[in-house]
């Protein structure tokens, strides 16, 4: 516990903010009935999840979910709910009664069991630092030792782009 | 006015993620279009990157590596959006619905 006006007990505020925030918005996204609800939902929650990479001290990965996830993600889902679903608003539940506590119950397990591995192991401290970790060494890093996956990754993103372009043209009359 | 300190211990990190974890799975096995389970995915994807930077930023010599590795994911996923965004365009056009359960043509 610590005095709520410093500079740590402002950060611990606006850190709980962000937690609400995601919060809030993974329940718009995952039990709003209109879709471009959701959407909005899951973009509240990468903006958290942003602030999240803040409090882990990478900047530049805050920057990059909020232009990749919360911009870029979300609009493409955006045009594809205006393709594809003209009728409006639909019935998102499963026909089943016993869907939605079925998976509600199945989710609580599943979180509960990883909330519980994590409080109850004991993590080993890191010995030393080999470099601050700020963005000079993550892009050294990735350039050197991360090189093939960086490569890798240039091109699965370019067959998907290709891809997509294949699948959405195709069957169009 | 007290408040608790959390963000400098590696539990809270790993319990926002299984919170993000356990709300993807929900949605995934809740929802009944093919957009509410990507949505969904894409919230299973955010928490495995928060784990990756909770240890990168608490357990590991090199903190560079976690950071990468989020980088990737969040690539990957944007490629795995783009993807399932194409392939639910043309499965409506073909079916007229984007209903999972409309659409199990094999099924029979």
């Amino acid at each position: 516990m610590t005095p709520l006006f410093t500079v740590e007990g402002l950060a611990g505020v606006v850190f709980f903010g962000f937690i609400l925030l995601i919060i809030f918005g993974a329940l718009v996204a995952t039990n709003a009935v209109n879709l471009i609800r959701a959407v909005c939902g899951l973009a509240l929650c990468l903006v958290g999840v942003a602030g999240i990479y803040y409090f882990l001290q990478s900047p530049f990965l805050a920057l990059m979910q909020v232009l990749i996830y919360a911009g870029a993600v979300c609009v493409a889902i955006v045009f594809a709910v205006m393709l594809a679903e003209p009728q409006g608003a639909k019935r998102l539940e499963r026909a089943h009664p016993l869907a939605g506590p079925g998976a509600f119950a199945a989710a609580a397990l599943m979180a509960w069991g990883l909330a519980a591995l994590a409080l109850r192991t004991s993590w080993p401290e890191a010995s030393s630092q080999v470099n601050a970790g700020a963005l000079e060494d993550v892009g050294r890093a990735m350039m050197t030792t991360f090189v093939v996956s960086f490569e890798l990754i240039s091109l699965i993103l370019l067959v998907a782009i290709i891809g997509s372009l294949v699948l959405a043209r195709r069957g169009r009359r | 006015m007290e408040i608790p300190v959390v963000y400098n211990t590696l539990e809270t990190y790993l319990l926002i993620a299984a919170l993000l974890f356990g709300f993807g799975i929900y949605g995934m096995l809740k929802n009944r279009s093919l957009i509410g389970i990507l949505i969904s995915a894409e919230l299973v994807l955010c928490a495995a990157s928060v784990n990756f930077m909770a240890f990168n930023r608490f357990l590991v010599a090199d903190p560079a590596v976690g950071q990468i590795f989020a980088l990737f994911i969040m690539g990957l996923a944007a490629a795995e959006a783009a993807i399932i965004l194409s392939i639910i365009v043309a499965v409506y056009r073909n079916y007229k619905s984007i209903d999972p359960e409309e659409t199990a043509e094999l099924a029979g």
